[in-house]
């Protein structure tokens, strides 16, 4: 078997998250893929209408992807139901370079669907106590009905510092509203030792990059997760190009001092 | 025997009959000979079943956006430049089914389409196309991940380069380092000689297989002459390079203009057809199909050709990343003559002027570089 | 948080105190509303601790909230200017310290120093600056189902 082939994989199970956005749990058929590590992604075969790009949202045991119906083909995938079969390739791409934040305090700043890449390094954070030195996790989503993983909330906040806000509350909403960057001036940033993933729409990612610079982190200790159209996520297809950069090979996880020039050129 | 200081005779010479041989001789060995052919009044590249359907006698007038067969009174058979279709064509194949899949109650079986590939042999490489299959090697072979289609089609590939002695108007190898002469890669090497001695080719093997096959050829022995006067040929036809690139760090310049207006120059010209990436050698970008028969229970995977001009190219839900032309000719100029580099360590560019040829609108992949160098190297305080 | 506010750390230490002694120590109970769109705007506050959520007056539905502010930031500007009237509401989403600041002295601080009146302008700026580009991003609604809105 080559890299170009799917491997089956079977939905074991299906949980809403929000009014378009489903988990899909999936184990293998027969033949496993190699391990997935936080921040990289899959190549999810719909049958008979498509592949596309998913990040991987939980590794604990059963592989775990988050994904939102926008086409044709993530339309497809929210429909699975328990028992159905998908495609699936990989792992692909890089991941959260986790190892180098194991001395530091991790920021996490999620906006909408951009938690689903990050939920990973929450989890590792709860399961392996002392696998970083603190993690704080910013979330900002549209409004309450639209957050992601709401269940689990609670149970992050036992050991993480969670904040949330949101766009557009409704009359029960209790918790902050507005922009993701305004919950930074809400947490101690010990800026000597924070190393920050950001993920999010991508004038999400700017706008939160821009706010943690100008508090004085350096783009180095940065890292974002981009999102381009890919074909195949091995490198061949040539549709994820960002200037230099193959996003399927060098990314979807890059640090920002390489993103900051390349998003600063428009239409690149 | 050569030494690196006095080139001296190496190699042998064949007659028309040798090449004919060739051509058999391959055909013998399970070959499918694939070689330039006259057809639809232009030299294309198609399966040879005899070295008589090589275009003997056909030369090409080449311009921007501009292709027409000229008949030659030499009767040469590789005295003409680029046509409209390149190696990729068989190695690299426009449409190809990658796998099969089956589903039935819930079970799912996804099947590699194994057909085994034609083994092909090439008659006529040029040296730019032989460069050409180099990126495409390194491309689709040489990264984390290995493209098994390219791979099965290139790894029983025999490639007989032919040199350039007739280069055309519109050919630019020698300032992309990639030609006349013929570069390492090939099984076989033939230089083309028609004089007042006869009409002959020097060849040389570059391989174990082409060591075998050149020694079940009927050939003379070549003398230092002959290969002082192939070396010759191929020398001036350096010189008679009907274009050329800016003498520049091509990567540097690509990476330092992508503000530069001639972007808007150049897109107010573009069609947006994607003619040049058709034609080009080493463009590679593909996309994928996906279909399923009408039970629905049978589907398969298609992988056909892309093209970076189509807005759909870049599609992200909510719009393309690239909507103007202006961003889409410039990403495939960067790509091809800088980040090329950054992703695949060489130029993606090997000069053979296929994408000027058949430009509609006449746009000169020299002719923009240039421009943007101008640009680039303008006095201070020039916008 | 246990840095000082922003605002507090951007002044030098002298002109730190001479605000701090204008300031007041207040709480507010959770749900109590700490002013009202149209009312004088005579303070404004540094929240310690707790959020507040700044609301618009609809008639007939609960006010909808436009932005919470937190621990550190600085809440209220219709001081600066005249007619000293607040353009939102303010509620307690829970119990809320505060230092707050009465706008007639700090404005005539500001008129007798310069210099400080200089700085702490600045940085009321860059309060403003900031909220404002806040709001431009949230108008592209950017999570929005499908391309995020305007572009
Ligand atoms: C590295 C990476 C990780 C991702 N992770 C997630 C995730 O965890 N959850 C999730 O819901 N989504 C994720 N996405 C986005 C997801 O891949 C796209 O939403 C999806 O490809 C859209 O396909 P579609 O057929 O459903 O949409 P359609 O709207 O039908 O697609 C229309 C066209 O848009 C194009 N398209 C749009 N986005 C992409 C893309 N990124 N790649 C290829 N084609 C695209 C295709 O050309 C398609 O034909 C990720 C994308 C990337 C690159
Ligand atoms: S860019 Fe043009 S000249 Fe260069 S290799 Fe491609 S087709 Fe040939
Ligand atoms: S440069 Fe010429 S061939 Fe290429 S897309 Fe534009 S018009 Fe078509």
């Amino acid at each position: 078997m080559t890299t170009t082939v799917p491997v089956p994989y079977r939905v074991t199970a299906a949980t809403p998250e929000t009014a378009d956005t489903v988990s899909l749990e999936l184990e293998p058929i027969e033949r496993a893929l190699p391990a997935f590590s936080p921040g990289r992604f899959a190549m999810v075969y719909a049958f008979g209408i498509g592949e596309v790009p998913i990040s991987v949202s939980a590794l604990r045991g059963r592989l775990v992807l988050t994904v939102r119906a926008v086409g044709a083909v993530t339309g497809a995938l929210c429909q699975l139901r328990p028992g159905d079969a998908v495609g699936l390739r990989g792992p692909y791409g890089t991941g959260w370079d986790l190892d180098a934040a194991a001395d530091s305090d991790l920021l996490v700043v999620a906006g909408g669907l951009g938690l689903a890449p990050l939920r990973p390094v929450v989890h590792q954070a709860l399961d392996r106590p002392g696998r970083f030195g603190s993690l704080a996790v910013l979330v900002g989503a549209r409004s309450p009905g639209e957050l992601l993983y709401r269940a689990e909330l609670p149970q992050w906040r036992t050991s993480v510092q969670v904040e949330v806000t949101v766009d557009q509350p409704d009359p029960t909403w209790r918790g902050t509203v507005g922009v993701v960057t305004a919950l930074l001036d809400r947490i101690d940033l010990r800026l000597d030792r924070t190393r920050a993933l950001v993920c999010g729409p991508e004038a999400m990612i700017r706008h939160t990059a821009r706010a943690l610079l100008a508090r004085g982190l350096p783009a180095r200790r940065l890292q974002t997760s981009l999102e381009r159209n890919m074909r195949c996520g091995t490198g061949h297809c040539g549709h994820c190009q960002l200037g230099p950069l193959l996003l399927c090979l060098d990314g979807p996880v890059i640090g920002y001092e390489r993103a900051e020039p390349l998003l600063a050129v428009r239409e690149l | 025997m050569s030494t690196t200081t006095t080139p001296a005779a190496e190699g042998a010479v064949i007659g028309k009959d040798g090449l004919a041989t060739l051509v058999d001789l391959l055909r013998a060995r399970g070959f499918t000979v694939v070689g330039p052919t006259v057809r639809d009044g232009a030299i294309v590249l198609a399966e040879l079943e005899s070295a008589d359907q090589l275009p003997y006698g056909w030369g090409v007038e080449l311009e921007a956006g501009h292709y027409r067969l000229r008949e030659r009174e030499d009767g040469a058979a590789f005295a003409h430049a680029a046509g409209p279709q390149s190696w990729k064509t068989f190695l690299h194949p426009a449409r190809v089914r990658q796998w099969r899949a089956e589903r039935s109650d819930g079970q799912l079986v996804i099947e590699e389409d194994d057909t085994p590939p034609p083994r092909f042999a090439f008659l006529g490489v040029r040296p730019c196309d032989l460069r050409a299959i180099a990126v495409q090697d390194r491309v689709l072979t040489g990264g984390r991940h290995r493209d098994p289609v390219y791979q099965g089609r290139r790894s029983g590939a025999f490639l007989v380069a032919v040199e350039c002695t007739e280069p055309g108007a519109t050919c630019f190898c020698a300032s992309m380092g990639t030609g006349p002469a013929a570069g390492p890669g090939y099984d076989l090497a033939l230089t083309e000689l028609v004089d007042a001695d006869g009409h002959r080719f020097w060849i040389r093997s570059g391989s174990p297989e082409g060591a075998d096959i050149l020694a079940a050829l009927p050939t003379s022995a070549a003398s230092e002459a002959v290969c002082e006067t192939a070396r010759q040929a191929v020398a001036s036809a350096a010189d008679r390079m009907g274009r050329t690139m800016p003498d520049t760090d091509l990567r540097r310049l690509m990476a330092g203009t992508l503000d530069a207006p001639r972007w808007d120059d150049v897109a107010s010209r573009c069609l947006t057809c994607g003619n040049c990436t058709m034609v080009c050698p080493t463009c590679y970008c593909t996309t994928t199909e996906d279909v399923t028969d009408l039970t629905g229970d049978h589907a398969e995977r298609w992988r056909v050709w892309d093209v970076c001009f189509d807005l759909d190219f870049s599609q992200l839900h909510g719009g393309p990343v690239r909507p103007s032309a202006r961003s889409r000719y410039r990403q495939w100029l960067t790509h091809k003559l800088g980040t090329w580099y950054d992703q695949f360590g060489s130029s993606g560019c090997v000069g053979c002027g296929r994408c000027i040829v058949w430009c509609p609108v006449a746009i000169d992949i020299t002719e923009e570089a240039a421009a943007l160098h101008d640009w680039a190297d303008r006095p201070d305080g020039e916008p | 948080m246990t840095t000082l506010p922003p605002l507090l750390d951007a002044l030098p230490e002298a002109h730190r105190d001479r605000l701090l002694a204008l300031a007041h120590d207040r709480d507010f109970p959770d749900g109590s509303r700490l002013f009202d769109e149209g009312g004088p705007a005579d303070r404004f506050w540094l929240v310690r601790s707790g959020e507040v959520a700044l609301d618009v007056y609809v008639p007939g539905r609960p006010a909808p909230v436009v932005e919470t502010l937190g621990a550190g930031q600085q809440l209220g500007w219709s001081w600066i200017f005249p007619p000293y009237r607040w353009h939102l509401g303010a509620r307690a989403v829970g119990p809320v310290r505060a230092w707050e600041l009465p706008a007639a002295e700090v404005r005539q601080l500001c008129a007798d120093d310069p210099e400080f009146g200089y700085t702490l302008m600045r940085h009321c700026v860059e309060v403003i600056a900031d909220r404002l580009q806040a709001t431009r991003i949230r108008l592209l609604d950017l999570y929005a189902p499908v391309g995020g809105g305007p572009p």
